[in-house]
């Protein structure tokens, strides 16, 4: 449709015909299978061995030195040695995700819901969502960091920025799906403007708001980890600067592995609620 | 029953005329349209794609407002949905985000009324589904998902059923098949019955009266009685008089349409 006009969405090609959005449409791990089978799972258990097995044996066989580029097992064993260390840094970095998400989330959400009911105000806020989404947030770390020193503040800010209108642009494009057939149904047994939203609106949406929610954690993520990488004492960035600057190689990349499960399980959490809640549209 | 009460029509169109106001100009869809469905009666409407049937049926059931005109239920005068009509659309329009059960559960959500189980597990047997609440519109095939769709128009017990095109998506037999369901659920019910179709095998299987509307603008070119038993069985349908019945109604709306392209194009009236 005209998404020059309006709020852009997301995925191109969106809101043709009204079963696109599936959250399986987004992953390698594709639609029709959904969760992988115990054959599937014993398959990419296989190659995990075989690749990382690989990797240890290519790097122990060519010398490599440890600053460069550390054995799996040496990180496994970095992993397993200085997570206590590391945790109070997860801790940090879930703080700033889930408060920066859940105010993005809120706002992205309430500000999608609204302004879909208006055309007109929606094709003035489009541009600046569009300008919202494609800034790298990041940008404004500094900025934030002279205005609210080093603490959470301008972490769960920045994340909220960076998640808030990546979920506002995916939910927007739900809300925007509008299947006169259902609403005339609604209608036709006198429902009320409230009814109307949960009852068919909403529901209608949910496949596209879930998308935009997994983007947008996955997003805040990102953006937490960036802003703790530009300034302040703690969380995961933080580790990654310091560890590599100490040449820490095992304990950085033990990092890097918790940031990488951490992305698995946002995408799990919303892959699951999907499964459960949107599958009707597969 | 007393003759001035059957003698006023359940749902009368007086004089429906409907501009649609579009960018490329104003549309008149229906001008000066009127007629009447009595009590208790099932009344097909055809007529050429675009002539307006879909526009009538609207304007019957409250959904959309007429331009000039009104329709009177029950002589009062429609000006929203109703609660006395229900409506089945074209294709199911089931919600597919919900089971048979809460699909059918959710007219009463809406008006916060409790169902009536056992009119609904009647209504779901006569149509053969029950033991399908917990499946999704997905997991139905076409003809079972407007079976549902015909439960949840009937469960709130509505006087008048508008059906626009409601078996255009069905093949042949289903679609025989659904009319025979229709047929026993007004043999059942006595529900007064708006029929919009392109079938006129369909009408004259379902209706008392054919009402042939012709397009550019829309409104009542003929009407025809169908004076068979019900239920009316493929014998009588293979008769002469059906057979010309059809051929009858079938002159009127293609000889409608070719002197439509060959003379003036649909009437449009200056932008305003
Ligand atoms: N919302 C609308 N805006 C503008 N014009 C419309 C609108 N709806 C219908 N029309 C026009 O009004 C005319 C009648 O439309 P309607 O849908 O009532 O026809 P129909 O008889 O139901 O056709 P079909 O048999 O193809 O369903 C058509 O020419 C159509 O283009
Ligand atoms: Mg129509």
């Amino acid at each position: 449709m005209d998404s020059s006009e309006t709020i852009p969405e997301f995925r191109k090609g969106g809101a043709s015909k009204g079963g696109e959005a599936s959250l399986a449409n987004l992953s390698a791990f594709s639609r029709g299978s959904g969760m992988a089978s115990a054959k599937e799972v014993l398959a990419i258990l296989g190659v995990a061995v075989v690749v990382i097995g690989g990797i240890e044996l290519a790097l122990r066989f060519f010398n490599v030195p440890q600053y460069i580029m550390p054995t799996p097992s040496a990180i496994a064993y970095a992993l397993f040695t200085d997570f206590p260390l590391i945790l109070p840094h997860l801790g940090d970095t879930l703080v700033e995700l889930l408060g920066g998400f859940a105010i993005g989330a809120c706002v992205g959400l309430i500000l999608a819901a609204v302004i879909t009911q208006f055309p007109f105000a929606e094709k003035i806020v489009a541009p600046y969502i569009l300008i919202l989404v494609t800034t790298p947030m990041l940008a404004l770390v500094p900025l934030l960091i002279l205005r609210f020193g080093f603490g959470y503040t301008p972490r769960i800010i920045v994340v909220a920025l960076a998640s808030g209108p990546m979920v506002m642009i995916n939910a927007a494009t739900g809300f925007r799906r509008v299947d006169s057939a259902k609403i005339a149904l609604a209608r036709s047994y006198g429902a009320n403007t409230l009814q109307m939203f949960w009852k068919i609106r909403a529901p209608m949406a949910l496949p596209m708001i879930l998308v935009g929610l997994m983007i947008g954690a996955i997003f805040g993520l990102l953006t937490a980890v960036g802003a703790e990488m530009v300034g302040g004492g703690f969380g995961l960035g933080n580790r990654l600067t310091t560890y590599s600057s100490m040449i820490q190689m095992p304990q950085f990349f033990a990092v890097v592995v918790i940031l990488s499960a951490l992305g698995i399980l946002i995408y799990t959490i919303f892959f699951l609620i999907g499964k459960k809640w949107a599958s009707w549209e597969a | 029953m007393n003759v001035t009460v059957s003698r006023s029509p359940k749902l009368a169109v007086k004089a429906a005329t409907k501009v649609y106001r579009t960018a490329s100009g104003d549309f008149m869809a229906l001008q000066h349209c009127s007629l009447d469905v009595h009590r208790n009666e099932i009344v097909s409407i055809v007529g050429p794609s675009g002539c307006g049937k879909t526009t009538l049926l609207r304007a019957m059931s409250g959904l959309h407002g007429l331009t000039e005109g009104e329709v009177m239920l029950d002589n009062q005068k429609i000006t929203g949905p109703h609660p006395d009509i229900g409506i089945v659309f074209q294709e199911a329009n089931l919600l597919p985000w919900r089971d048979l059960d809460a699909n059918i559960r959710f007219p009463f959500e809406i008006k916060r009324e409790r169902p009536d189980r056992q009119w609904i597990e009647h209504l779901l047997h006569s149509v053969g589904l029950d033991g399908f609440g917990g499946k999704y519109p997905r997991e139905l095939s076409g003809g079972m998902q407007q079976r549902a769709a015909m439960v949840r128009a009937l469960a709130l017990k509505p006087s008048v059923l508008l059906m626009d095109e409601p078996f255009g998506a069905l093949d042949t037999f289903t679609r025989e098949e659904m009319n025979r369901l229709v047929e026993s659920i007004w043999l059942d019910t006595r529900t007064t019955i708006v029929f919009i179709t392109h079938s006129i095998e369909e009408a004259i299987f379902l209706s008392d009266r054919v009402i042939v509307l012709t397009g550019g603008p829309g409104r009542v070119a003929r009407e025809y009685p169908v004076r068979f038993e019900r239920p009316r069985s493929s014998e009588v349908m293979a008769t002469r008089e059906v057979f010309d019945l059809t051929n009858a109604i079938k002159r009127d709306i293609v000889g409608e349409r070719e002197s439509r392209l060959n003379g003036s194009a649909p009437q449009r009236e200056a932008t305003s």
